[in-house]
């Protein structure tokens, strides 16, 4: 009876497993199958490496160039903000906080995962723009700078949980190592604790820009959106996410317009799938050691 | 009558509430290898984090009393505490290299304080890891990481590390308890001929350890320094009856 109710549990969850990954691959299977026709009329060469962007011209041009600056501008511009206070408060909590404040500070800023990312961008739309543009005198507070900003605290938290996670998993005997050798407790964490917690820290950026590459609300809400090539941070830009959402909906199924954006959509997910395998590398060097 | 090199006069220390020490006065002279025996708890390993502040490690510790090394009061307010630590090295029971390279362990405490030349730090290395007896086994890979070596071989590079600094005094706390008989026997040859150099504090819970290195041994017991004299003497006619008992076995 025990080993029978076992067996089916055993198979109900291997049922499950293998549903979840036919799911997956039959959504990467359709991207390919729906993005890769473009490349029949339009050159794979042309679509990664020149600017212009005209999918409903009489004659469109595929150029994605400019939404991938796109991307990697706000994504870059992201994780400027975000690594130092993210790495900042890490160390703060893991090693300079009481007992109590780590207790306390830790959930906050895992709470702010939690927020959904529309409302970042209702507040950077409400708030920041406008102050942005006072600030610097601009036309518009809609820009790189501004979302870099907001998307920047949005994953905070990501790299702020994961690498304190591995701050605070580096063996005390290694803290102890280092201050009996003569090292202050700053030396201790710099020299000792940081190297020592080098890979998780990696992790958790590689982690953040994976985030931020695909994070499609925010951007849409606050870079601005024009398919121009971005000339300094207070340009505005159109990154891959939302040029597919803003997009989707004018295109004719089975068009190359629609093929283009399912092309885009096969290039944000290259994009996030490298990362993901080398952090996953990252962390399975880790686990070796 | 030297004056020793070391020395703890009326020493409490509480951990909280916890009196942990009781009035330890101990000289440890230089040169020579002090064992300090007893059983768990006993407050030896306390003792021994004492003389490089270890102990301000711990939340809540109070200190009474007096500890010397070399004339100066070490938990004077104005001393430097990491020039205490870089004076006096310590040796951990459990080999705890860093993951970094065989060269970047021994170097880490000359990089730290700084003011070294490249070269000089690598001539320090070397002469780091030949003290330690562990050069001829890595010279061909101190690029390599240290924690590829066995248990032995990274206790040694514990050692290296500690004596890169040119430490005065070198604190043993349970340094074999973790290894095997080989590696143990190796330590212990090492410990004999490093005292010629800097003086040797040893925690052992292996009283066979102590009667086979140490100079003088001190017995602890409930935090207490039951007992200090010269290991030969001490094994053969122990003064108190406790210490009798634990070197014969009777508890521990």
């Amino acid at each position: 009876m025990n080993s029978f109710k076992e067996r089916l549990f055993k198979a109900a969850a291997y049922t499950a497993s293998l549903f979840t990954i036919a799911v997956l691959l039959s959504i990467i299977a359709g991207l390919f199958g729906e993005g890769l026709p473009l490349f029949k009329s339009f050159s794979p060469g042309k679509f990664l490496f020149t600017n212009d962007w005209y999918p409903t011209h009489a004659e469109p041009s595929f150029g994605a160039l400019t939404l991938i600056i796109g991307s990697l501008a706000v994504t870059l511009g992201a994780l400027v903000i975000a690594i130092p206070l993210g790495l900042g408060s890490a160390i703060f909590i893991s090693e300079l906080a009481g007992s109590r404040m780590k207790e306390a500070a830790k959930p906050v800023i895992e709470l702010l995962a939690g927020i959904p990312s529309v409302v970042y961008g209702l507040f950077g739309m409400a708030f920041l723009a406008p102050l942005i543009r006072q600030w610097f005198k601009l036309d518009t507070g809609l820009n790189i700078f501004t979302t870099s900003i907001i998307l920047g605290v949005m994953i905070v938290p990501i790299i702020c949980s994961m690498s304190e996670d591995a701050l605070s998993s580096v063996p005390k005997s290694i803290r102890e190592a280092s201050l009996a050798l003569g090292a202050t407790r700053v030396e201790s964490i710099f020299r000792a604790v940081i190297p020592a917690a080098k890979s998780g820290i990696i992790g958790s950026i590689l982690l953040g820009f994976g985030r931020a590459v695909g994070e499609t609300m925010v951007v849409l809400m606050l870079a601005g959106g024009a398919a121009k090539m971005p000339t300094s941070i207070f340009s505005s830009a159109r990154p891959l996410t939302s040029t597919i959402a803003a997009e989707m909906g004018e295109t004719v199924m089975g068009d190359l317009h629609y093929q283009s954006l399912f092309a885009l959509a096969i290039l944000l997910f290259l994009l996030t799938f490298v990362t993901n395998l080398v952090t996953e590398l990252v962390f399975l060097r880790r686990g070796n050691q | 009558m030297v004056t020793p090199q070391i020395q703890t006069s009326q020493l409490n220390l509480w951990f909280g509430k916890n009196h942990v020490l009781h009035d330890v006065s101990i000289p440890i002279h230089a040169h020579q290898v002090t064992a300090m025996i007893g059983p768990s708890g006993c407050g030896k390993s306390t003792l021994l984090r004492c003389f490089n502040r270890m102990n301000d490690l711990i939340p809540d510790t109070r200190i009474e009393g007096q500890v010397t090394l070399g004339g100066m009061d070490i938990y004077a307010p104005k001393t430097d505490v990491t020039s205490i630590r870089a004076r006096v090295g310590m040796v951990f029971q459990k080999p705890n290299p860093f993951p970094k390279s065989i060269f970047n362990n021994v170097a880490f405490g000359l990089q730290i304080k700084g003011g070294l030349t490249k070269p000089k730090i690598q001539e320090r290395v070397e002469e780091s890891l030949k003290a330690a007896w562990l050069w001829d086994e890595v010279k061909d890979r101190l690029k390599s990481s240290a924690m590829a070596l066995s248990g032995g071989q990274q206790q040694r590079l514990c050692i290296a590390r500690a004596l890169a600094n040119r430490p005065d005094v070198l604190l043993l706390d349970e340094p074999t308890s973790a290894l095997d008989p080989q590696s143990t026997a190796k330590i212990e040859e090492l410990c004999l001929e490093l005292k010629k150099s800097v003086t040797i504090l040893i925690v052992t819970h292996n009283v066979a350890q102590a009667g086979r290195i140490s100079d003088h041994t001190a017995f602890m017991y409930l935090g207490e320094l039951v007992e200090f004299d010269r290991t030969d003497k001490m094994f053969t006619v122990p003064a108190d009856k406790r210490t009798e008992a634990y070197l014969t076995g009777v508890f521990g």
